[in-house]
């Protein structure tokens, strides 16, 4: 599975939800880890659209040591991050919004690893284990 | 600019309470224009109280839960009690991890509570969620 979807509207943060949801039900996650791997991509999705200029979305059902889980990866290619520990941390915000987007996407998933370069854009990828 | 119409959301007037039950996925000018809506409505009808069924929601991002915590605030400023009715457990969960807590916003599990609340509310400023 290597579907990409496009990030560009609020509309596309939506599908992004549900093609998450499909590809979690899928997989057999249970109804909690289900919602919150479809949060943290509601989140990480609506950075890509509003901060990054819009991006894209890729969803993969991966396997590591017999265990399967859902590895979903959000990039852009907007103005990049300046400070990633600011950004980590909780309350901090650009401007609008609460500033729990990414530290609170990073408490919903096992694994979450990004990358940002200034001007280049920002990576972000998580992923939830069954 | 485009000449696409917004979905709105459907807000029904009883006696002195306005109702909203949110049966789409919402997006985020979905969310907004709900905000907008009720507000107005609020200060058109001098409604006293406003109940949100959200148990259709399968999630609530850090940008819904602004919404609900926004128009609980705002209504109460304008002089209504907001409660916010049916939300799933798995969303509780979520939303607890992502670090919203809605320590402002008046919940029960069901519509019948939320009513109790909203008709019971003057009698006893402080009516707890039991």
């Amino acid at each position: 599975m290597n579907d990409s979807l496009p990030l560009v509207s609020d509309r596309d943060i939506v599908l992004a939800r549900q093609e998450t949801r499909n590809l979690a039900r899928q997989l057999g996650l249970s109804i909690v880890d289900q919602t919150k791997i479809v949060t943290a991509v509601s989140e990480l999705a609506r950075n890509a659209v509003v901060h990054g200029g819009g991006g894209s979305l890729r969803c993969e059902i991966v396997t590591s040591d017999g265990k399967q889980g859902l590895r979903l990866t959000v990039s852009d290619e907007g103005p990049g991050i300046a400070d990633l520990n600011l950004a980590m941390k909780d309350g901090w915000t650009s401007g609008s919004g609460l500033g729990i987007g990414l530290p609170g996407a990073r408490r919903l998933v096992n694994e979450f690893h990004i990358t940002s370069e200034r001007g280049r854009g920002t990576t972000v990828v998580v992923t939830r284990w069954k | 600019m485009t000449t696409h119409t917004i979905e709105r959301i459907p807000i029904l007037r009883l006696g002195s309470f306005l109702l909203v039950s949110i049966q789409i996925e919402m997006d985020d000018r979905i969310a907004l224009q709900l905000q907008e809506d009720l507000t107005a409505l609020i200060e058109k009808t001098g409604a006293r109280g406003v109940l949100i069924d959200i148990s259709s929601l399968e999630i609530v991002d850090s940008f819904i839960g602004r919404m609900i915590g926004n128009i609980s605030a705002m209504s109460q400023i304008l002089n209504a009690n907001t409660v916010i009715v049916g939300i799933q457990p798995s969303v509780a969960i979520t939303l607890v991890e992502l670090g919203i807590t809605f320590a402002d916003v008046r919940t029960a599990l069901t519509v019948e509570r939320g009513m109790e609340i909203l008709t019971g509310v003057e009698d006893s400023e402080k009516v707890g969620d039991e």
